[in-house]
């Protein structure tokens, strides 16, 4: 068995604040002065701006030189448990994977950095056939008959989703009518928050005694009024609720649209299309599921997909092919307007495209395989520790995430899932995830690690669990000031909820603390 | 030697290893973990998807190639600005920007991400002093986002549904502001002054009332104006107790007045000029700001990150501020969402801040000042081309105006475009009272020599 390994300390280089480094007069970089040539042509514009639109206060900017500007980001990035440096099954519902570096060095190209989303289209032809080719693979993944790629980020993808349900059910005159979505606890909280956002009331559906709810807990709030259905499936809990197909037929026959937030798909790619099981929405992280890095909270992309009763509805512009060349079409009288500026987060969709173009059919197959593999061997081992247990029927195997439970550990010696979750940070590993609100299982904590850990990394990782198992066991006053070895310490959280002591600035800081 | 073709991201596709997992498991094969799923809706055949590219060498030839089609703003002169703009980029931003640590993290906490959480609240606090507000949000996707929430924060701090905003905004947020708040606020357009397109403040005058949950404007204006009548604005408002919204550039601010000047309640904008490329509109990302007031900051849609004192002495702790308020907590009953946004962006504005300093933000400011008052005036001088077409202050957009000339925008942006010239953003559809009218845009970028490039392709052009 693989060690834990325990004599890891974090890099704690204690860096000061950046408001408080150099000196005054030093530089970090120099600005290109404008051109003596250019100064005889001109009045000096500042001088015809009123005096009150000129900046009067002084400008308290750090002045540094740049190799300590360097210095102090590249320390901070040293206490970054990015997944480069940690194999992060902690951040479960995340799809913490390995973002391929060829990716990264694809957009590292002029092509790509230095484009204007104004230009011609006739000179953004490269970005506009990756978005057009792109769109016929998610078509091909997920059943489904048009894509946008505007919405950049799972959460504004889902209300993306919730818009176009709005719009169609006012383009069907229902509009005031059909008011209420249904989703279900275990769903992202995004998929019960945006719909609210988009002026939805928000029905959810609890779990019943398997996990997920059951078809009957649906039919009940079904009515006149149902606009639709956003879920994810798996849930949050790793369970697949069986009964989706009917749940979607129910609510499509009582006049209501179904959308799949796919936030969970990493576990079903050439097994479970959207489209194939009805639903008439969809939206994918291309961030999290197609690899395109986290970029330490974005950029991201939510590939949102629909039916074709659906297609005339999604933001605007859609990228169309004219036999000659890809075009951006604006003509779209029904479409929902925009969500985000124009085309969105595409040097995401170039990495993910880039990443299925690797590959192919068999390479997705292949990734979700070793998902759901790697999954049930990391819950298989787990298993094995004193104090830990699923929730629910243990016979029923999860997808490719397990929301756990701690219960039995934390009566046996008074600790919280929280205190092991922060002990994780003494083993170089990031805090696991202990569930998304409402927190329905008891000292919860919810794992996925994807198809890029190896078994030799999901060892150590069940290695790290036991030993804090043991230690609970032995000693648990030692776990409640965990972590020791972390880049930071535990903190007393009062002080950044209360308005006396928050501080979101320095200079805020400055008045409160001193 | 046997062939290995093993996926190198997915390091459990060796056979023998998944055999061994699969003994460990105690089932026989990865089918067995599907039992759960409904037969009807499984997927039968094979995705019908394009051949793989399985040598990273070739994978990379294949994107490139494809890429290579699009012509870039290094190797053509770019004039477009419109809501994303083209800035030099600092080299420390584009190492710092590839540092796997930041790429590749994400929603880390505390203990695990320290250094992200600094980098963050360093963005917060950097930002804070050029736009003069105590309290910074983290990053929202874009300068549109970051309007549309604050613009509902006021619905809801004001506890009114009204928001006025100024004609001249850009369709494209216009086309999100609609969407996104259609069902809490109806929006008014105010008009603009036909000569200058600043606010027209009479008009302003006559269309607020008690149901004006906040006014919102921007400086500079989408047609590149400083809005010079800001005091008389943000007086309007407050005297109908509604709350001033302005969105800003803030590579103006080291030398044009900051909002907090002239008594903006919310202030919000984009850090895409702060040394982020323009990656075709991905470089966007937007920011949230005000005075540090607990009612105001309760209806923050944002993620707030605070800094606190550590345990031992000259050390700091950080951790998100009111979490509580947020979307991942209120589920079904949130006035407004958050997620993943674009927090790396906030790192590389922070760096360029850093950069820049005080003397470098008042150098950049002065300069691109300097270069497009150039622009404008050279423009001006080609019969026929009336530039700057409006007669007001302008930073570093201007609208020029080709009505004369006989030709459409459209025209004279394909001819500039066959000379390695990417023309201003065309108005003509959007602005029918500007004629074919152009918003030229001119950074600290442009040489002497592009703008005399641009020019004489335009004389070239016109004649």
């Amino acid at each position: 068995m693989t060690q834990p390994h325990d004599n890891y300390h974090a890099a704690r280089w204690n860096e000061p604040i950046i408001m408080e480094m150099g000196s005054e007069g030093q530089r970090g970089v120099l600005v290109d002065e404008t051109d003596q040539a250019i100064l005889e042509e001109i009045q000096n514009p500042l001088d015809s701006v009123p005096q009150n639109m000129l900046r009067s206060s002084k400008l308290k900017l750090p002045e540094i030189s740049q190799a300590h500007i360097l210095r102090h980001y590249t320390r901070l990035s040293q206490m970054t448990l990015g997944f480069d440096v940690t194999p992060d099954a902690s951040s479960g519902t995340c799809t913490m994977k390995y973002s391929p570096k060829v990716n990264e060095a694809i957009c590292r190209n002029a092509s790509v950095l230095d484009v204007h989303p104004l230009q011609n289209p006739s000179s953004l032809q490269g970005i506009l056939k990756i978005l057009f080719d792109f769109e016929q693979i998610m078509c091909e993944i997920s059943g489904m008959y048009k894509y946008s790629f505007q919405a950049s980020s799972g959460a504004q993808g889902i209300y993306t989703n919730a818009c176009l349900i709005r719009a169609y059910h006012e383009s069907n005159g229902e509009g005031k009518q059909r008011n209420e979505i249904i989703t279900t606890a275990f769903s992202h909280p995004a998929d019960a928050a945006t719909p609210s956002v988009a002026g939805f009331k928000v029905i959810t559906l609890m779990p019943g005694e398997n996990g997920y709810p059951d078809f009957q807990s649906l039919l009940s709030v079904l009515s006149e009024r149902t606009a639709g259905l956003m879920v994810t499936n798996p849930e949050d809990t790793g369970l697949f609720n069986p009964h989706i197909p009917d749940m979607v037929k129910a609510v499509q026959d009582a006049g209501g649209l179904c959308a799949y937030d796919q936030a969970n798909a990493n576990g079903l790619f050439g097994v479970v299309r959207a489209g194939d099981t009805g639903f008439d929405l969809c939206q994918f992280n291309l961030h999290k599921t197609f690899s395109a890095p986290h970029s330490a909270q974005g950029q991201g992309t939510a590939a949102v997909g629909v039916s074709e009763k659906l297609a005339k509805f999604l933001p605007t512009p859609v990228v169309d092919f004219n036999d000659t060349e890809y075009v951006l079409n604006y003509d779209r009288p029904d479409s929902i307007g925009k969500i985000r500026s124009f085309l969105g987060n595409v040097q995401t969709v170039i990495k993910a495209y880039s990443w299925v173009m690797s590959l192919g059919a068999d390479g997705l197959k292949s990734v979700s395989e070793t998902a759901v593999l790697n999954n049930n061997y990391l819950a298989t081992k787990l298993m094995q520790i004193k104090g830990l247990d699923l929730p629910w029927d243990n016979n029923v195997r999860r997808i490719e995430q397990v929301r756990y439970t701690w219960k039995q550990l934390c009566l046996d010696t008074g600790l919280t899932t929280s205190d092991l979750a922060r002990k994780m940070s003494d083993y170089g590993l990031q805090t696991y995830m202990e569930s998304h609100v409402p927190r329905l299982v008891d000292e919860p904590m919810t794992l996925e690690p994807t198809e890029s850990l190896s078994l030799d990394d999901l060892d150590a990782y069940v290695a790290v669990l036991k030993d804090i198992s043991a230690q609970a066991y032995s000693d648990p006053e030692s776990l409640k000031g965990a972590p020791y070895k972390s880049a930071s310490d535990q903190l007393p959280q009062n002080q950044f909820n209360d308005p006396e002591t928050w501080a979101m600035t320095w200079k805020a800081y400055k008045t409160k603390r001193e | 030697m046997k062939q290995n073709k093993s996926d190198p991201f997915i390091p459990n596709s060796v056979p023998s290893i998944r055999d061994k997992m699969l003994d460990a498991i105690g089932i026989k094969s990865v089918e067995d973990i599907y039992a759960s799923i409904p037969n009807e809706i499984r997927f039968g055949g094979a995705l019908n998807l394009p051949s793989p590219i399985r040598s990273e060498s070739r994978l990379r030839k294949h994107v490139e190639q494809i890429l290579s089609k699009n012509r870039n703003a290094q190797d053509n002169i770019n004039f477009l600005g419109a809501g994303c703009w083209q800035h030099y980029v600092p080299a420390v931003c584009d190492e710092i920007a590839q540092r796997g640590e930041f790429v590749t993290a994400y929603g880390g906490g505390q203990f695990g991400d320290h250094g992200k959480w600094q980098a963050v609240f360093e963005f917060q606090s950097l930002l804070g002093e050029l736009i003069g507000m105590d309290v910074v949000s983290t990053p929202t996707y874009d300068w549109s986002a970051a309007a549309n929430s604050a613009l509902l924060m006021a619905c809801r701090y004001t506890g009114r549904n009204e928001i006025l905003v100024p004609e001249t905004i850009s369709a494209d947020r216009l086309l999100q502001m609609y969407n996104f708040v259609r069902p809490v606020a109806s929006i008014k357009k105010i008009k603009m002054v036909s000569n200058t397109g600043l606010m027209d403040t009479s008009d302003l005058r006559s269309k607020i009332s008690s149901a004006t949950a906040s006014v919102y404007f921007e400086n500079p204006t989408f047609l590149g104006a400083i809005e010079t009548g800001a005091y008389e604005i943000v007086d309007i408002a407050k005297s109908k107790g509604a709350l001033a919204t302005v969105g800003v550039d803030p590579i103006t601010l080291g030398v044009i007045s900051p909002p907090s000047e002239y008594g903006a309640d919310i202030v919000v904008g984009d850090i895409q000029p702060l040394g982020i490329h323009m990656y075709g509109g991905g470089g966007l990302g937007g920011f949230i700001a005000s005075n540090d007031n607990p009612e105001l900051i309760a209806e923050y849609n944002a993620l707030l990150v605070s800094i606190a004192p550590g345990l031992r002495p000259g050390e700091f702790g950080f951790d998100y501020s009111t979490f509580d308020r947020t979307s991942y907590e209120k589920r079904g009953l949130s006035p407004d969402y958050i997620g993943t946004t674009q927090w790396l962006w906030a790192i590389i504005a922070g760096v360029y801040l850093s950069l820049m300093g005080p003397v470098g933000m008042n150098e950049v400011g002065k300069t691109i000042m300097e270069r497009s008052s150039y622009a404008s005036k050279k423009l001006g001088n080609i019969p026929g081309i009336k530039s700057p077409s409006l007669s007001n202050l302008f930073f570093k957009e201007f609208v020029v105006d080709f009505s004369d000339t006989g030709k459409t925008v459209e025209e004279i942006n394909i001819d500039l475009l066959d000379r390695g010239v990417f023309g201003g953003f065309d108005l003509s559809s959007q602005f029918k009272c500007l004629g074919q009218s152009s918003l030229y845009c001119v950074t600290e970028v442009h040489t002497k020599d592009d703008i005399d490039f641009l020019t004489q392709s335009l004389k070239e052009i016109l004649t």
